[in-house]
């Protein structure tokens, strides 16, 4: 990358990446697997909290996910003068 | 009307409009026929890319895993929907910027090297056919079931179908019928989901349902449902068998596997611009998640009207198993495929379904004068069966039916598109045939398309093991071999052709060795498919996320000692990291 503005780009790209890929590995590995026995002591309706979020809430979280991303990746395009449109 | 009469009608209008959409959407060029001319509307391309990624695991099988495993099912929830996340962020933008047609393609390109072309396109055949041969399975099921036909014959109309759309139309075609394909298989799934949801909680939302509390009880469907299996000697519904890091690893291969998985990685090829392949990514979970959600109450509803119909009294009395002759019609009928197999153990007429692998049961069941499990139940069948068992409408039953082939056809057409790509525009036209025009490229690829139909159609009449499980090692396959060096492509400058092609026959080699060492395709396996046997515990289907770690442990060392790639290949990197400028995706 010799044009300093495409490399701050890529920096604000790769950071967005992993907020995204935080709140993915929270809500699947950590919610669903890691974390489920402690969660269990919750529950979300009427479900035991990790047994919910590895059947249903971790599904949900990857929508919110990429809806964020999606409109998150568009901004920072815009931002920084490289958007397709 | 007779069942029969009525799902003929339903699954014969349903194929009667995917060719009418064929038809009208014949591909007359590469471009059409490989990614629809780039020009499909991101909601569109959405559905399109549900119909494409819900196979007929997806549809037929998971519930019904999910309903025998309970938590361990989990695992396919998490790991096929997570995986889409994985590729949404992190490759789909870039594939679609780099605008070529094929997986092999981009490999080839980014690693300057033919000979990566050529890995490439030997991992995308055995992780396409492995995947292709539990579609065919599927079909055959949902064939021999409803169609009341021989497994033969109705695998070679879903063939001919099959061949019809995605041969004459290509991509183009594909798009639009797998569309079609979506708006069949959701409303066939949530129809029957919504009615058992209201018949045995009042609540028409199956995903409410799922949590509801029984009416006139005091207690959640999940807690009832833990106590009638706990009772029956099986495992609580929301324990797990699986260690934690197996259930890790499994979650981790099917998702690094759904990122790689070539058929998927296509579909953001026929998006016209880079934040489009964005918005075609939500659209597609959102469409996804429909079902996904839909699922573990399917699964957990399905199996507690299972036991209420096998066990309808006290297990004190004897009367209180049900009688076989008195056993419901869709017993009868699925008796007759073979995936459901009643046995008489204790010679009383009557049906004992119960854990008799445990042993701290062991003692009561003998007091029952139980003498062993009688009943088999194929998971595969649960969904296709549950309208059955629920005692719903005969049209929701044949509309089941029409979802089960629409989800397993439109899959199988998307594999057999991208491999007849990788042999007429990989193997042909880009490594051993250069001076291929475009019309004789189009006319290799319906040739190589109709080859692969054959050999599916082969693997479907001779179907190694379940559906979702043989779908579970594509997934590991491709997550040990392709997506890192995708992976790698993009966020590497560094990566070169030795490193990537070295990663991607490790990870390769050494998932397919355990695969075949512990399962045994075409041969008798090497060592038991115990967890005391698996290394480090893993079990085959998750040994695609070490495969995975191995394969960028190798490229990482073997790029450090060998030369760094050309400028070239460095800007092209730096450009597919920019959106902007991405044309219509091309052939060269």
């Amino acid at each position: 990358m010799h044009d300093p503005s495409h490399r701050a780009y890529w920096r604000a790209n790769l950071a967005l990446i992993a907020r995204c890929l935080g709140l993915w590995f929270l809500a699947s590995f950590g919610g669903g697997i890691l974390f489920r026995e402690a969660l269990d002591a919750f529950t979300v309706l009427g479900v035991p909290a990790g047994f919910w979020f590895a059947q249903q809430g971790a599904i949900w979280v990857f929508l919110a996910v990429l809806a964020y991303y999606g409109w998150a990746s568009h901004r920072l395009d815009q931002k920084f003068d490289v958007d397709d449109d | 009307m007779t069942l029969q009469t009525l799902t003929y009608l339903v699954v014969g209008a349903s194929f009667a409009l995917y060719i009418a959409i064929a038809l009208r959407t014949r591909a007359a060029s590469t471009g059409d026929f490989y990614v629809a001319g780039g020009g499909v509307h991101p909601i569109a391309n959405g559905m399109a890319t549900a119909a494409d990624w819900m196979s007929a695991a997806s549809f037929i099988s998971m519930a019904g895993l999910i309903a025998f495993l309970g938590y361990d099912g989990s695992v396919y929830l998490m790991g096929w929907t997570g995986g889409y996340v994985l590729l949404a962020l992190l490759l789909a933008p870039y594939l679609r910027k780099f605008g070529k047609f094929t997986v092999p393609d981009f490999i080839g390109d980014r690693y300057d090297s033919s000979a990566a072309r050529l890995v490439a396109v030997l991992c995308l055949i055995f992780v396409s056919f492995t995947y292709v041969a539990g579609q065919m399975r599927g079909v055959g099921i949902v064939f021999s079931r409803f169609l009341e036909v021989d497994l033969g014959v109705g695998l070679v109309i879903g063939m001919a179908i099959v061949f019809f759309y995605a041969v004459l139309g290509g991509m183009k075609g594909i798009t639009y019928t797998q569309v079609a394909q979506y708006c069949v298989l959701i409303t066939a799934y949530t129809v029957p989901a919504i009615f058992i949801a209201l018949q045995v909680t009042g609540t028409p939302v199956p995903q409410l349902a799922f949590g509801a509390t029984l009416p006139g009880e005091s207690i959640t469907v999940l807690e009832k449902l833990d106590g009638v299996v706990t009772e029956l000697g099986f495992r609580a519904y929301t324990d797990g068998a699986k260690s934690t890091l197996d259930v890790f690893c499994v979650t981790a291969a099917l998702m690094a596997g759904t990122a790689g998985l070539p058929h998927v990685i296509v579909r953001f090829f026929t998006v016209p611009k880079v934040s489009d392949a964005r918005r075609s990514a939500f659209w597609a979970l959102a469409f996804i998640a429909v079902l996904y959600t839909t699922a573990p109450a399917v699964g957990a509803l399905a199996r507690l009207n299972l036991h209420a119909t096998l066990q309808p009294g006290p297990m004190t009395e004897p009367a209180g198993s049900l009688a076989y002759a008195e056993r419901p019609g869709w017993m009868k009928t699925w008796e007759a495929t073979g995936l459901l197999r009643f046995e008489d153990k204790n010679g009383d007429g009557r049906i004992q379904y119960y854990g008799d692998a445990n042993p701290a049961f062991a003692a009561q069941a003998e007091a029952y004068g139980w003498a062993g499990n009688e009943l088999t139940v194929d998971p595969d069948i649960l969904v296709l069966a549950n309208p059955e068992i629920a005692q719903l409408p005969d049209w929701v039953i044949a509309l089941i039916a029409a979802g089960g082939i629409a989800a397993a056809l439109s899959t199988a057409a998307g594999l057999l598109l991208v491999i007849s790509s990788a042999v007429s525009h990989d193997l042909l036209r880009r490594t051993f045939v250069p001076e291929l025009t475009d019309k004789q490229e189009l006319r290799a690829g319906r040739l190589a398309a109709a080859g692969a139909i054959l050999l599916a159609g082969y693997l479907g009449y001779n179907p190694p093991g379940f559906v979702a499980q043989v779908v579970a090692f594509a997934f590991g396959l491709a997550a040990a071999s392709l997506f890192p060096a995708l992976l790698l492509g993009i966020f590497s400058l560094r990566m070169n052709a030795a490193g990537a092609i070295s990663g991607m026959l490790t990870g390769l080699l050494f998932t397919l060795g355990y695969i075949v060492a512990f399962k045994g395709v075409f041969m008798a396996p090497l060592f038991p498919n115990t967890a005391d046997a698996w290394l480090l515990g893993i079990s085959p289907e998750g040994i695609g996320a070490l495969g995975m770690v191995l394969n960028f442990a190798v490229a990482f060392t073997v790029s450090a000692f060998t030369a760094p790639p050309s400028p070239a290949t460095r800007a092209l990197v730096e450009n597919l990291r920019i959106p902007r400028g991405a044309g219509d995706a091309k052939a060269h």
